[in-house]
């Protein structure tokens, strides 16, 4: 028996399970066009390889991936790109983003084999990566990780791989449902991906209340003699968020900001097994999903229905009235998305349509439109499984009080949805945290740009204050050179021009004169005129120059 | 059409503040029958006074305040309140004091800080420290359980007494009036008798508390196990209050017994089951993180004992109460639980 380590908080929902498991899974019927966003996984979206008018094949590669984190795109269906352009895609804020719209052909005509059968067990980790990265395969558990980078420990010991078959949100049941009818490939799937991680060990958690998926899965696991461990898990809500899962399972808690591959576990989501089977051992890409179809429509059910297929589509298909539609709700009740329009489509990470329309009895009960002021009861934080002070959170939020708020670590909050379903107030508060993380992101992105700013300008001002500094040093050398430390050059230089000026004058001197090489009459002449003008002087000083004036030639 | 886009979660449980309030008020219920069945007619009186006088008062306010009167005075709180603090005013105080008391609890205590989940004190308490500072005499004025005095005076008699202080004939004031076993015991106590003395010679002790007393106290247990039972209320407060006030009790009675009274006497005695379960517990103005709210209870307990100990208030339940309301938000801040993933020992 495994030991389980309950998590804290969590509640307990209405499960609403029975409707959509009651009718067997079968493919949807093709659509007439088909809306591939080209950005339905975490990362940057893919490039489109194809060109409008082109015809293309069921699984042809149309967009590739640009980089590491990222996920190539292929035709669900044999047909022609009618279009490469914006519309609507699943998205909270009801926006467009680039998608490629093919026109079925209704053919269904397969791509050739790209590769040839090989032994799954044959092939490396890192090829096994490569065909799960080239099959657009990311995580269908909602999130929509591309599978291959988070089956790439990078050289980390992986202890543990965790197979997610929890299910934990109401209506949903696509994982229950494939457990139940494709149990063998699932496991296969994982021993693919235990493979490509070198984990030690695997374990797979399922909800309770799933038996007969537990029963086929063990099942599976008995007939393949795979060491591989299948848990039952209690069914409270959120045991299917990962971290709630790991905690669950091995005790352990994800650090705070970090990954599971940290404390040497990987977890993925059992349809994401399924499509790495489908993958490496029938080279087929993904390019179809299990949907759970429920809420206000005749007929729920599981469909397996081709990505960039519109929900509205799947609606009419289980007999829902599009034109009544409420709300529709794409992912759980808890967690979900509610759509601006059911014209989006299926999406690789779509697991769950849920309809509300206003001819049925209402099947989701909401909260009030007016919320109550907090009362700081308390449910909130009893029921958060990440043990945080929800009631605290959304003071500080409606305060916008944003540094506070991450003192009572809002960015550890996963947005389960648990304060909110049990606020007697009725507040909105999920919505709130969104709203002050988004802020925050905001601010910190305004920050860094000051941050930026500022640096510049401080090295502005350094660099100004720096050439300020070399200037005025710069001159002081030059002062200080003409004053003090460098007088005795100024002595030098004078004597130096004082000798230069003798130097010149001593040559000017010795240049020859028509007085030299005299007859000694003429000498005796000189001489006597010298003595007489030097007793001329002596008599009389003040006219030795006119004196000598006439002596010159 | 066009799609309603509300943020997720898509579902709510339908919990709804009025229904915690109601379940609140249900659980006080059968001790007000307690109580009725001891003390006569004075307390329904009162409740109803209590009531009127509360719904009044936060419909002015909310009026005043521009917010809607549905959602508010359809909440329970008001009442909630009005019906605390006529549990805490003598059965047959004057109909002014309680309407005096409730306004200004409701009013000053609660609107003008903001309305519900904004008041920082409690309300009922507010309520109740003005009128027992204002009015002494009035607030200490309590009853003898009836199957003491042999007497009991009707339903009719009670209007009389509460809106004319119209006594039934024959009747003094002196009669109808007695002081609460924790204030005979306390001035007693300042006499130097000891407390077996005390028990022994006044009637109004019974087994382990106050004749009546003591069973209004039972009924209050058994509903706050209700409200625990049913989540309305978190255990931790009732559980710190009660607990260390045992604790610091048996000590003392333990060194002098005669000097201080029993643990069960403080436990069933006065109002602090009252104050354990249902006011200390008012989630808006107590500290709301589980450790935060035990070190509160225990606040309150120790606070409790002190006062009437060492006090010169026989009764210290809401003096407690809105000493710690003021220390709730401090130890909100020091007492974060460790979140998911973060280093235990540090926050």
């Amino acid at each position: 028996m495994h030991r389980l380590f309950q998590f804290r908080g969590g509640v307990v929902l209405k499960e609403h399970k029975k409707d959509a498991t009651a009718l067997p899974v079968q493919p949807a019927k093709l659509p007439a066009t088909l809306i591939l966003p080209l950005k339905q996984h975490i990362g940057s979206p893919a490039e489109p390889v194809v060109a409008v008018g082109d015809k293309v094949l069921k699984g042809q590669l149309i967009a590739r991936a640009g980089d590491a984190i990222c996920a190539p795109l292929h035709a669900p269906s044999s047909g022609t790109v009618t279009a490469i352009s914006d519309h609507p895609v699943p998205h909270a804020s009801g926006m467009s983003a680039v998608c490629i719209i093919i026109e079925t052909d209704g053919e269904e005509r397969w791509r050739p084999r790209e590769r040839t059968l090989s032994n799954a067990a044959e092939l490396s980790a890192q090829e096994l990566r490569g065909i799960i990265r080239d099959a657009g395969i990311v995580g269908l558990g909602g999130a929509g990780f591309p599978a291959a980078v988070k089956l790439d420990p990078g050289g980390r010991p992986v202890d543990t791989l965790i197979l997610n078959g929890a299910e934990c949100e109401p209506y949903i049941t696509c994982d229950e449902m494939l457990l139940r009818e494709h149990a063998r490939e699932v496991l296969a799937g994982l021993l693919m991906m235990r493979h490509a991680l070198a984990a030690r060990r695997c374990v797979i958690g399922i909800e309770n209340n799933k038996p007969r998926a537990f029963r086929a899965l063990c099942e599976a696991v008995r007939d393949s003699g795979a060491d591989v461990e299948v848990v039952e898990v209690p069914t409270i809500y959120p045991t299917g968020s990962e971290k709630q899962l790991i905690q669950m399972l091995t005790g352990k808690e994800v650090p705070s900001g970090g990954l599971p591959i940290d404390i040497g576990i990987v977890c993925h989501n059992v349809g994401t097994a399924y499509a790495v089977y489908r993958a490496v051992e029938l080279d087929q890409p993904l390019i179809s999903r299990y949907v759970t179809i429920a809420g206000s429509v005749a007929h729920a059910r599981n469909l397996e229905v081709l990505i960039g297929t519109p929900l509205g589509n799947l609606i009419e298909e289980c007999g829902g009235n599009r034109d009544s539609l409420h709300r529709l709700i794409v992912g759980g009740p808890m967690m979900g998305t509610a759509m601006h329009s059911d014209t989006v489509p299926v999406v690789k990470g779509t697991n769950c349509v849920l309809v509300e329309s206003t001819t049925h009895d209402v099947p989701l009960p909401s909260r009030d439109a007016y919320a109550m002021p907090c009362i700081r009861c308390g449910n909130c934080a009893s029921a958060c499984p990440v043990n945080l002070l929800p009631q605290q959170m959304y003071w500080y939020a409606r305060a916008r009080d944003f540094d506070k708020i991450q003192d009572y670590n809002i960015f550890d909050c996963i947005e389960c949805g648990c304060c909110d379903y049990v606020c007697p107030s009725q507040i909105p508060l999920v919505g709130y945290y969104r709203y002050a993380k988004s802020e925050i992101w905001n601010q910190e992105a305004e920050k860094r740009q000051a941050d930026l700013a500022r640096e510049r300008h401080q090295f502005r001002e350094f660099r100004l204050e720096r050439e300020k500094k070399e200037r005025a040093e710069r001159h002081k050398k030059k002062r200080s050179a003409v004053t003090q430390g460098g007088s005795d050059d100024k002595q030098a230089a004078i004597q130096a021009a004082m000798a230069r000026v003798r130097a010149k004058k001593s040559a000017q001197d010795s240049t020859p004169k028509n007085t030299d090489n005299l007859t000694p009459a003429q000498q005796k002449a000189i001489d006597d005129a010298d003595r007489r003008r030097e007793e001329k002087t002596r008599q009389n000083p003040n006219e030795s120059k006119a004196a000598t004036k006439p002596d010159r030639p | 059409m066009t799609l309603q886009t509300p943020p997720s979660p898509h579902i709510h449980s339908g919990l709804h503040v009025s229904s915690l309030m109601l379940q609140v008020i249900a659980a006080l219920i059968p001790a007000i029958i307690c109580y009725t069945w001891f003390f006569g007619w004075g307390l329904i009186i009162n409740s109803a006074i209590a009531v009127l006088t509360a719904l009044a008062s936060e419909a002015l306010m909310l009026k005043l305040r521009k917010r809607p009167l549905k959602p508010f005075l359809g909440d329970g709180s008001a009442v909630l309140s009005a019906l605390l603090l006529a549990l805490c005013i003598p059965p047959l105080a004057p109909w002014w004091m309680t309407v005096l008391g409730v306004a200004f609890a409701l009013i000053i205590g609660k609107h003008l800080y903001g309305g519900l989940g904004y008041n920082p004190f409690n309300p009922a308490m507010v309520g109740y420290v003005m009128l027992l500072i204002s009015f002494p005499l009035e607030m200490t004025r309590w009853m003898p359980p009836f199957i003491l005095e042999q007497l009991e005076i009707g339903f009719i008699d009670t209007l009389g007494v509460i809106f004319f202080s119209h006594l039934p004939y024959g009747l003094s004031i002196d009669a109808l009036s007695s002081a609460t076993p924790l204030d005979a015991m306390k001035t007693d106590l300042g006499l130097n008798n000891t407390v077996s003395e005390i028990t022994a010679n006044n009637a109004l002790f019974g087994d382990v508390a106050g004749i009546g007393w003591e069973w209004v106290g039972t009924w209050l247990l058994l509903g706050g196990m209700y409200l625990i039972y049913k989540r309305v209320i978190s255990w931790q407060i009732p559980l710190a209050v009660i607990g260390s006030l045992f604790v610091i009790s048996a000590f003392f009675f333990l060194m002098d017994a005669d000097t201080y009274p029993s643990p069960l006497f403080h436990i069933f005695g006065g109002a602090t089951i009252l104050a354990a379960f249902f006011i200390a517990t008012d989630p808006v103005s107590a500290s709301t993180t589980p450790r935060g709210r035990i070190l509160y209870g225990i606040g309150i307990g120790i606070i409790i004992y002190v006062i009437r100990t060492w006090g010169s208030y026989p009764d210290a339940v809401a003096f407690a109460v809105l000493l710690m309301n003021m220390a709730a938000p401090t130890l909100d801040y020091y007492t974060q639980p460790r979140v998911y993933g973060h280093a235990r020992g540090k926050d």
